[in-house]
């Protein structure tokens, strides 16, 4: 499978120009990412194997795990616990930190049913290895997809620990109890801890889960407790590794120019004045990147320093002729136009209620709109950066992955060398937000380290991160509706038209997915008798991908937005009216009016649409906001709902805007039902962040195209919000559930923007359909001018 | 050229070309990661240290200029100041990704140490130059506040 032969290396030149041949890199990408994809699900008995995770010595199995296949995936104990003599619990963390506290959450989890004593809990990171499912760091699922078989793990492993103490003591399982990092017996009152028994419970078989009992809910002792992050104590003093600060001996450092069209090619360049920079050491040709984008780097030159500042210098005097690709004429205000023409058009049918046309026909009032959202950079804090070190046909790379099993699987396909060859280390990562699920920068560390024969760093600058990013999708949205006399909605029809992820993969693929259709637009859980949603093709012209909670931002805005603007035209009550919509408790089933409908991959019984809990979110947001209370002059509230990540956020939003347009947000008030939550505090805080994230988007973020190249940079061109433009209140309300886990990272997200806009509207009467609000200079809402009807 | 900087208390020598932002002596050269990259023109605050106790960013601050200043990183930043904002930081967990929070925790304990008693327009004033995209400012206004109770 993985041919040696030496044309179908990709090749990376020093220096001087590639053979006019295209490079054969895409193919092969291709092929090693389906590769890659296809060996995730596989499990392996673990008999007798270390963990992947490093560094601690393995606990070894004394037999066949019959935990390889419980609902999850692995629970084998030995896969995410080690217990070291001196009672030290070293728990596996598979998923990414990126900030969501994924190592507290998943410790949290096995630490529970393991009857951990906390402050002996340390995590380890693990490498990217198939043995443990899914790493996709990605969709706020990592609870969910890992809450039963952690808890399972735990539990196996207590369980061994409990039949080794009883067996020591020659006594009765059942006289023996699991607390906190010890067992007690019972009948004498003596205690052994768990370093004590570790080796011994080693020997002993594991468990079935039918042998196991899970505590039951009033038993647990850290799920759903505010426990604190195991990541802050370092990062308050400036310890833990981000991929940026990974150090290796005799390391140098790269950093690259690269087309300014995704598809554009490197021409001829002089390398002389980079080469004069003090500190820089050569420089090295990456081959030329050409459709399918996937997860490929995009070519270019990069210039390789004994430091980061050598290289940038470098970097900044290469002089290189680009030559333009097929994205050239790219350009962002023709594509809005042309994404509104489609808009207008009937499109694809993506799911369908009643007969909109007949009722629109009928309606006693019809109202139309369209929104439009540009395309957005993640802008992590932390920018893309990847550290690579070749030992002979051996590779290991240290890098800030969402997935670092699938980097692996990507890597093994770029560079044609077996998987088993390679090996991941995911570091902290500094923020993520989707743009580090594509590896395309460890792969161009790894290119680089096998040319220069040293461990390699790369960094991407912030104007890199900008301009060569997976930008989230522009839209252009279509909304109509017919209200009957009473200004009760009869008729909804919504056209989303937007470049889609897919076509990254699959340049062929020029419509939206039925997947991203099912983030918000056909999901939509409005009882009105005839409803219709329809996609409309747009061709992508940079790389798209995903961007925290993804197509719910902007459908999301349009239908929140345009519930509001059916709730005026009907002189009625913005929250009351979204109630009427909403309607009355019952489970939604977009697959049974034709949508291809994937519920996050959640089962339909487990986690249905259920609008109950939509409309009681939306009840409490409002009630917290104080919804009715008199306003100061100029101030609005608004409000949005929105399920998503199976999770049911509703957020209100105050805006005071004085007589210049000198806009502040004074107060924001969020209810959230995510099931069972794990940790209630950092569910706060990712509502809190999640909101933010999406007002700055919102207020400031655009990312525009001209001849194919992005025009934003760095953070003058590509605003972020800041402290004083943050809100002073912002109270988050956890409704107490016993259903499943659901995602808590993304969900934030998408009621934010049209919460915003509604609240502006309540407090200007200016309907802001075009986002963003400001824009990176916008210094004030410019109300006159916005009143855009 | 070789030049002596006076690091968290240390005297160290440093050997980069003229004009290299102390960002990255500190962080290549001396292999003091603490101290982040987020823009490397003065727009994120990442890179914030203190040079003779007030904030500085240090993406944007030749090495070379600071010869006989007194610079400190997040992982010498000490005192009373220094001490309140880490503990409020922790009993709140205000960090996400931790990525920005050195130089939001080297600008916080500035403020401190200079006022003890901010208002919100005094944390505007002095924390607005640090992004964070993972949005923790309310907790970072709330800890400000926490901490200054301690002072
Ligand atoms: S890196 Fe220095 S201010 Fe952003
Ligand atoms: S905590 Fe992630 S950027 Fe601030």
């Amino acid at each position: 499978m993985f041919s040696n032969h030496p044309d179908l290396l990709p090749k990376v030149l020093r220096g001087a120009p590639p053979p006019e041949t295209s490079s054969p890199i895409v193919n092969l990408s291709r092929r090693g990412f389906v590769t890659a994809s296809g060996a995730l699900v596989i499990g392996v008995g673990l008999a007798g194997c270390a963990p992947a995770a490093e560094p601690p010595a393995a606990t070894t199995d004394a037999g066949p795990s019959p935990l390889t296949e419980v609902v999850g995936g692995d629970a084998t104990p030995s896969l995410w616990i080690t217990i070291e003599e001196d009672g030290t619990v070293k728990l596996t963390c598979h998923r990414s930190e990126m900030g969501q506290q994924a190592w507290t959450a998943m410790g949290q989890i096995l630490a529970d049913e393991l009857e951990a004593d906390w402050d002996r809990v340390q995590i380890v990171q693990a490498l990217g290895d198939p043995r443990y499912g899914d790493q996709n760091t990605d969709g706020s699922r990592s609870v969910r997809f890992n809450f039963h078989r952690l808890r399972v793990a735990g539990a196996a492993m207590r369980s061994m620990l409990t039949t080794a103490a009883a067996q020591a003591w020659d006594t009765d399982v059942a006289n023996c109890t699991a607390e906190q990092g010890s067992v007690v017996n019972n009948e004498t009152g003596s205690r052994m801890t768990y370093g004590e028994l570790s080796a011994a419970a080693g020997t002993l078989p594991i468990p079935a889960e039918d042998e196991l009992t899970l505590k039951t809910r009033d038993e647990w002792r850290y799920i759903g407790k505010p426990m604190p992050s195991l990541t802050v104590p370092k990062i308050v003093r400036g310890q833990g590794t981000f991929g940026i600060d990974v150090d290796r001996a005799d390391m140098v450092y790269a950093v690259l120019t690269r087309p300014p069209q995704v598809f554009g090619k490197t021409g001829s360049f002089d390398e002389t004045a980079a080469l004069a920079v003090p500190g820089v050491l050569q420089t090295v040709r990456l081959p030329d990147a050409a459709p399918p984008a996937m997860f490929q780097p995009l070519g270019g030159v990069a210039v390789v320093a004994s430091n980061t500042w050598a290289a940038i210098q470098g970097r900044d005097a290469l002089e290189v002729d680009w030559v333009d690709g097929p994205n050239a004429a790219y350009d962002s205000a023709a594509y809005e136009a042309a994404m509104f023409e489609t808009a207008r058009q009937p499109g694809r049918m993506a799911r369908n209620r009643g007969n909109v046309d007949l009722a629109l026909e009928d309606a006693a009032t019809r109202i139309e709109a369209e929104y439009y959202a540009p395309h957005l950079s993640q802008s992590p804090m932390e920018p893309p950066s990847a550290t690579a070190e070749w030992d002979g046909d051996q590779l290991t790379c240290w890098a800030c992955v969402q997935d670092p099993q699938m980097t692996r699987g990507v890597l093994a396909g770029i560079l044609q060398i077996p998987p088993e060859n390679i090996t991941v280390h995911a570091t902290w990562l500094g923020g993520a937000f989707g743009r580090k699920s594509k590896p395309d920068f460890v792969c161009e560390a790894a290119l680089i380290a096998r040319e220069v024969g040293k461990p390699v760093k790369v960094t991407w600058t912030r104007e890199d991160e900008v301009r060569h990013g997976y930008y989230h999708s522009v839209s252009a949205q279509r909304m109509e509706a017919g209200l009957d006399e009473n200004g009760k909605c009869t008729a909804l029809l919504h056209r989303t038209v937007f470049p889609s992820i897919s076509s990254t993969f699959d340049p062929s693929n020029t419509g939206p997915s039925d997947g991203e259709l099912g983030l918000g637009a056909t999901d939509t859980p409005f009882d009105v008798p005839n409803l219709r949603v329809e996609a409309g093709d747009a061709k992508a012209h940079v790389r798209i991908g995903w961007l925290r909670a993804v197509s719910n931002i902007y459908h999301v805005f349009a239908v929140q937005s345009f519930a509001a603007e059916l709730a005026h035209a009907a002189g009625r009550d913005q929250k009351d009216y979204l109630l009427d919509l909403i309607g009355s408790p019952r489970i939604v089933d977009p697959n049974a009016e034709g949508a291809t409908y994937g519920n996050y991959d959640g089962p339909a019984d487990e986690y249905p649409i259920d609008t109950g809990r939509l409309a009681n979110v939306t009840r409490r947001a409002a009630e917290m906001a104080g919804w009715g209370r008199t306003l100061p002059e100029g101030h609005g509230l608004g409000i949005a709902t929105h399920r998503s990540f199976l999770s049911y956020v509703s957020t209100a939003i105050e805006v005071a805007v004085d007589a210049d347009g000198n806009m502040t947000i004074p107060g924001i008030w969020l209810s959230v039902d995510a099931g069972t939550v794990v940790n209630p505090r950092h569910t706060v805080a990712q509502m809190e962040g999640g909101t933010l994230y999406g007002l700055s988007n919102a207020l400031y973020g655009e990312i525009s195209a001209e001849n194919g190249a992005v025009v934003q940079g760095n953070f003058p061109d590509w605003r972020l919000m800041r402290m004083n433009e943050s809100p002073l209140t912002f109270e988050v309300d956890i409704v107490d559930s016993n259903a499943p886990p659901a995602g808590v990272g993304e969900p934030g997200t998408p009621p934010a923007a049209p919460a915003l806009t509604n609240a502006i509207f309540n407090a200007t009467g200016v309907r802001i359909r075009r986002l963003p609000i400001l824009g990176a200079t916008g210094q004030r809402l410019t109300l006159a001018d916005r009143q855009d009807t | 050229m070789a030049i002596t900087l006076n690091i968290n208390g240390q005297d160290k020598v440093v050997e980069a070309a003229e004009g290299t932002p102390l960002l990255w002596v500190l962080r290549d050269e001396l292999k003091m990661t603490g101290t982040k990259f987020g823009c490397g023109v003065a727009q994120c605050g990442a890179c914030t240290v203190h040079v003779d106790g007030l904030p500085v960013r240090s993406c944007s601050t030749p090495h070379d200029f600071l010869e006989g200043a007194k610079i400190t990183t997040i992982e010498g930043a000490e005192g009373a100041a220094a001490d309140a904002v880490r503990e409020a930081w922790e009993a709140s967990d205000v960090p996400q990704c931790g990525y920005c929070q050195s130089g939001q925790i080297m600008s916080a304990v500035a403020l401190l140490a200079d006022n003890p008693n901010p208002s919100d327009e005094d944390i505007d004033a002095a924390m607005s130059g640090n992004i964070c995209r993972c949005a923790t400012y309310v907790s970072i206004r709330r800890a400000i506040k926490d901490a200054a109770t301690k002072l």
